[in-house]
């Protein structure tokens, strides 16, 4: 085994289990979590598997093998990156509308703290004219 | 029953003129209720549309855009069953007793959205100047190649809407230029949009959303925005 091959099964090794590890302790949503579940393995794939590379060149017709590594490092980057923008459009709309429903919901319980006040000031006026009088 | 009517005054730091933009609608519009959605400004605003005591005030706690602002408006115009909701902007260009006559138009069943348009009628432009006028006419070149319809004046913020569009565009306002693409969207929709002759003075205070500078940058996030409202799937 060469040292290139060592390191790099110990690299993708390591980082599949920081992947397990965030799920775990529920840092990384599991629903976000499949798309890094899947780059790690592909790389523990291909670090085993050394024939897998050249293999896959020559399905693409690619003359150096390992820009086949890059070709998939890049999809893999950009399926994330696609993700994300995806998910901070969610977050912006939701964030939105909590903005506006808070919005709402403050002016609706000032509303009502304000009628409340003149009501709870009318009938003290009132108390106050039956003390008077008796 | 009398049908219920909402002025939404979106606002971000606009404490020179919203008194005097609430005063002229409590003047000219009777019966109509008012609406001021402070966008996080800055500056007085808020307390200055308070001190009218003639208007509701919501005041976001963020600065959401002038979409984010409108949409607030329309979701309180749902929230109390409000028959028509008026868009009217807080820096004083549009004039009060134009409203009647965008709520009259929505509410006699002739159009679901009426737009207050600088150009319809009178051929003189107020208010403009050369570069915006090109990009409007880009825009209503845009929009009769989308919806086959001509809508003069794509930037008004100037609209009345009724029950059903209320609750078709509360749910769907863009934030950030929204005006244009709210057009196609509606329109894509089969809610019947018409023009009408409003005149419009230049600004009385504050400064434009759109600095010239900004011109090109926001034609083409507008342009990109309507042709995705095309071909975004319908509603309805």
């Amino acid at each position: 085994m060469d040292k290139i091959q060592i390191i790099s099964i110990v690299a993708s090794l390591i980082i599949f289990f920081v992947v397990i590890n965030l799920i775990r302790h529920r840092k990384l949503k599991t629903e976000y979590s499949l798309i890094w579940l899947t780059v790690s393995v592909t790389f523990i794939v291909f670090s085993f598997w050394r024939n897998g590379i050249d293999k896959l060149a020559q399905l693409f017709g690619i003359a150096y093998a390992p820009s086949v590594l890059f070709i998939i490092l890049l999809i893999g980057i950009i399926l994330l990156l696609i993700e994300f923008s995806i998910i901070i459009s969610k977050q912006a709309e939701r964030i939105k509308v909590m903005v506006q429903e808070l919005a709402l919901l403050k002016q609706e319980l000032e509303e009502k703290i304000e009628k409340n006040g003149q009501e709870k000031s009318k009938s003290i006026t009132i108390t106050e004219k039956q003390k008077e009088k008796s | 029953m009398k049908p219920k009517v909402l002025i939404i005054i979106p606002a971000f730091n606009e404490e020179e003129t919203i008194v005097s933009v609430i005063e002229g609608l409590k003047n000219e519009c009777h019966g109509y209720d008012i609406l001021v959605v402070n966008d996080a400004s800055t500056d007085a605003t808020s307390a200055l549309a308070h001190s009218t005591q003639l208007a509701t005030v919501v005041d976001l706690p963020v600065n959401l855009g002038i979409g984010g602002a409108v949409q607030t408006g329309l979701r309180y115009a749902n929230r109390h069953g409000y028959d028509c909701a008026v868009q009217f902007d807080a820096d004083g260009q549009h004039r009060a007793v134009d409203v009647p006559l965008l709520v009259n138009l929505v509410l006699s069943g002739e159009c679901d959205v009426a737009i207050g348009s600088r150009f319809v009628g009178d051929s003189k432009m107020y208010g403009t100047d050369i570069l915006r006028r090109i990009g409007i006419r880009v825009f209503e070149f845009i929009s009769i190649l989308l919806i086959r319809k001509r809508i003069r004046d794509h930037t008004s913020g100037f609209r009345a809407f009724n029950k059903e569009a209320i609750n078709f565009i509360m749910r769907e306002y863009p934030v950030d230029y929204p005006e244009p693409e709210i057009v196609v969207l509606l329109a894509r929709n089969k809610f019947l949009i018409k023009e009408v002759f409003t005149q419009m003075y230049s600004r009385q205070g504050g400064v434009s959303s759109i600095p010239v500078y900004k011109g090109p940058y926001y034609m083409l996030k507008v342009m990109i925005s309507m042709v995705m409202a095309c071909i975004r799937p319908r509603e309805i």
